[in-house]
C-alpha cells in the first residue's frame, strides 16, 4: 500500500474512519485540534456524523449516546479536556458502552502548557473517572502506530464493551510522518458491526421488555451493582493476553531504558548511538501501558544489569511506578525526566546512562 | 362490555413504579407510554432518562432506554438521534437536570435544533435527593438548601425554561402544559403527540415542560399540591404554547 505524508492528529482521525468510525464529537483544546478538523471535513465523505459540541463534556456524551446507539464512535481531547470527559468515559465504561477516546496529552496539572508531556499517566491508567473501572490504554511511540492502534482500538472496544484510550502526546499528534493507512471498512462490513450490537443498542425494540435495550451506567440492586462489577473484573485480567511490548536489544544490557511514547522514541535513538558507542543499553517500551507488560522486565539480564533508567516526560514520575512494580527491587531503578511542556532531549538520556555506566 | 380504557402495554405488568403518592411522574410515564401506542411508536422509541427522579421508571418502562449523567440528556440524545435518524429520541429530564447542571446541554440542542424531543418535568424542587432548591423554586418557597426559602437577592429567580429558549431561532415547539387537572392532562398528552409528531416530520428540537407537584418534599398532601400548584406554581409559569412553527 502507498505511503502518504501525514500528521498524527489527521492519520488518527482517518485510521478511525478506516476502522469504521461514524460518529465523532469534540471541542477545540491544543494540540488536537487537528482530528475535530479533519472529522468535520471526512465525515460527510463517508455517510458519517461529526458534531462539535459545547463543551468536552457534552462531546463525550455524544458519544456515549451514539454508541448506546451501536454507532462505532469517537471523541478526542488534550490533558484538562479528557479531565472533563472523566464523567462520560466513567458512564460508558460502567454501562459496557465501546467507544475510542484519544488524549494527546499537553503539560498539566492545570491548564498546564499546550507543549507535549506525559503528565496523564495515573490518569490513564488507574483513574480516568469515578468507580474503579478500567481501560486498554495504547501508547503510540510513532505516527504508523497511532494509526495502526486507532484502528486496532475500535476491535477491542466492541470486544469487550468497553472504552479504550489512545494516549499520545502533543509530538506524536503534531509531528508529520510517512504512513500506511489500513485499509478501509466496506460500507457492508460497517453495517455487519453495527447490525451485531442490535440486540443490546437503544434504537427501539420489539415491545417486550425482554427484548427492550436497557443501558445502564448504575444499578439499584447492590447485588447486581456487585455481579457487574465481578464481570468488569474478570474483563480487566483476561487482558493479559493482549499486552504489547517492544524489548530492544535487552538481552545483553547493563543498562535498560524503561520508557513509552515519545519518551521511548528518543530513549530508542539514544540505545543505538550508546550502542554505536560500545555501550551495552537496551530498552522496554510497552506499548500497552494498560495492562503493563510486567513480565518484559523478566526478561533483563539482572546479573550484569547495573540500572534500569526510567524516561519520562512527568515530573514528578508517574510510569515509574509500574516499572518498579516490574523490576521488583532486582536492580536500582533511577530517572530522567523533564516536564512542563519541554521534550525530552537524547543528550540528558545520554547523560544519564553514562553516569550510570560511571556507577 | 366496551373496554374504554386500559393499562398502557409500555408499562410493564409486574413492576410497580416507586414513585410517592401524589407525584405526577407516574401520570407523564403513563402519557408518553399512550402516545407511544397510539402513534404506533414504540419500536422506534429510544427514552434517554435524567438522574433522579425521573430515572425511577426505568425498570418498568418496556422500551429502550438509557440514563445520562446529571445534566446530559440533550448531548446524549444528541448522539443518538444523528446516528440514527430513524429512531424516536426523547428526554425525560426534571428541573435540576435540564435547567441547572444541564443548562449548557439544554440551551446547545435546543440551539442546534436537533431533532430530538424534550420531556421537561417542573415541580420546584429537587425530588430524590431531598427537597434542595432547583433553578424553578418559587421566589419564597423552602427547599433543605434554602431554610429561609428562595430568597431572590442570593439565589435568583425562577428560571422559564420555555421562555429562554424561545429566545432562540432554530426551536420548533416549545410548550408548558400541567397535570393538575384532567383538562390539562388531556393537554399535555396532546403536547406530547404533538412534539413526537415533529419529530416524525424532521421539524426540529420540541420541548413539553409540564409544571408537576412533589407532595413529598414539598411537605403538602396530594390534594393540597394540586392547589399549590395552581395558586403558586402556574402565576409564576403561565401554560400555554410559547413557539409552535
Amino acid at each position: 500500500m502507498a505511503r502518504v505524508f501525514m500528521k498524527g492528529c489527521e492519520a488518527i482521525a482517518e485510521a478511525a474512519v478506516r476502522a469504521g468510525c461514524r460518529f465523532f464529537a469534540g471541542y477545540p483544546i491544543t494540540p488536537q485540534n487537528e482530528i475535530p478538523e479533519y472529522f468535520s471535513r471526512r465525515m460527510p465523505e463517508v455517510g458519517g456524523v461529526f458534531v462539535q459540541g459545547e463543551s468536552e463534556v457534552a462531546s463525550v456524551n455524544m458519544v456515549y449516546g451514539a454508541a448506546s446507539a451501536g454507532t462505532r464512535s469517537m471523541t478526542s481531547s488534550s490533558s484538562p479536556g479528557i479531565a472533563l470527559k472523566s464523567e462520560g468515559i466513567s458512564y460508558c465504561a460502567s454501562a459496557r458502552i465501546p467507544m475510542v477516546y484519544a488524549n494527546i496529552s499537553r503539560g498539566g496539572p492545570g491548564v498546564g502548557s499546550i507543549q507535549p508531556a506525559q503528565m496523564d499517566y495515573f490518569q490513564a491508567t488507574r483513574a480516568s473517572g469515578n468507580g474503579g473501572f478500567q481501560m486498554m490504554v495504547l501508547a503510540p511511540s510513532t505516527v504508523q502506530e497511532a494509526v495502526d492502534l486507532t484502528y486496532a482500538a475500535f476491535d477491542y472496544a466492541d470486544r469487550d464493551r468497553n472504552p479504550v484510550l489512545l494516549l499520545a502526546d502533543g509530538v506524536i499528534g503534531t509531528m508529520m510522518e510517512p504512513v500506511v493507512l489500513p485499509e478501509m471498512k466496506s460500507d457492508a462490513e460497517i453495517a455487519a458491526i453495527k447490525a451485531s450490537k442490535q440486540p443490546w443498542a437503544c434504537t427501539g425494540h420489539k415491545l417486550d421488555c425482554a427484548h427492550r435495550a436497557w443501558i445502564q451506567p448504575g444499578q439499584w440492586s447492590t447485588a447486581v451493582q456487585q455481579e457487574k462489577n465481578e464481570e468488569a473484573a474478570a474483563l480487566y485480567l483476561s487482558w493479559e493476553k493482549d499486552v504489547q511490548a517492544e524489548e530492544y536489544l535487552v538481552e545483553d544490557a547493563e543498562v535498560v531504558i524503561a520508557a513509552y511514547g515519545i519518551s521511548a522514541r528518543i530513549g530508542k535513538s539514544a540505545v543505538n548511538q550508546l550502542r554505536a558507542q560500545g555501550v551495552r543499553a537496551g530498552l522496554i517500551r510497552p506499548i500497552t501501558v494498560h495492562p503493563f507488560p510486567y513480565a518484559a522486565f523478566d526478561h533483563i539480564d539482572y546479573s550484569r544489569c547495573k540500572a534500569v533508567l526510567d524516561v519520562e516526560m512527568s515530573i514528578p514520575a508517574q510510569f515509574v511506578d509500574d516499572v518498579a512494580a516490574a523490576v521488583k527491587d532486582r536492580c536500582p531503578i533511577r530517572t530522567c525526566l523533564c516536564s512542563g511542556g519541554n521534550i525530552m532531549s537524547r543528550e540528558a538520556v545520554l547523560a544519564a546512562v553514562k553516569s550510570i555506566m560511571e556507577g | 362490555m366496551e373496554k374504554i380504557y386500559t393499562r398502557t402495554k409500555t408499562i410493564q405488568e409486574d413492576k410497580v413504579s416507586g414513585f410517592c403518592p401524589g407525584c405526577m411522574h407516574s401520570t407523564v410515564i403513563k402519557l408518553i407510554g399512550e402516545a407511544l401506542e397510539e402513534m404506533n411508536l414504540v419500536e422506534k422509541a429510544a427514552c434517554v432518562l435524567g438522574i433522579g427522579c425521573c430515572g425511577l421508571h426505568m425498570d418498568y418502562i418496556a422500551y429502550d432506554n438509557t440514563t445520562a449523567p446529571h445534566g446530559r440528556a440533550c448531548a446524549v440524545a444528541t448522539g443518538m438521534k444523528r446516528s440514527n435518524p430513524d429512531t424516536l429520541v426523547f428526554t425525560y429530564q426534571g428541573d435540576g437536570d435540564f435547567a441547572s447542571i444541564g443548562l449548557g446541554e439544554s440551551i446547545s440542542a435546543a440551539n442546534r435544533g436537533e431533532n430530538i424531543t424534550v420531556i421537561f418535568i417542573n415541580n420546584g424542587i429537587y425530588g430524590m435527593t431531598g427537597g434542595q432548591m432547583a433553578p424553578t423554586t418559587l421566589i419564597g418557597m423552602k427547599a433543605s438548601t434554602a431554610p429561609k426559602g428562595r430568597i431572590a437577592g442570593e439565589h435568583g429567580y425562577p428560571m422559564h425554561m420555555c421562555e429562554i429558549l424561545n429566545q432562540l431561532t432554530a426551536p420548533a415547539y416549545l410548550v408548558r402544559t400541567s397535570c393538575n387537572t384532567p383538562a390539562n392532562v388531556n393537554k399535555t398528552k396532546a403536547a406530547i403527540k404533538k412534539a413526537f409528531q415533529n419529530q416524525l416530520d424532521g421539524k426540529g428540537f420540541s420541548m413539553v415542560e409540564i409544571v408537576t407537584s412533589c407532595p413529598t418534599n414539598w411537605g403538602l398532601d396530594p390534594l393540597a399540591s394540586l392547589d399549590f400548584i395552581e395558586q403558586k406554581m402556574l402565576p409564576e409559569f403561565p401554560l400555554g404554547v410559547i413557539r409552535d412553527r
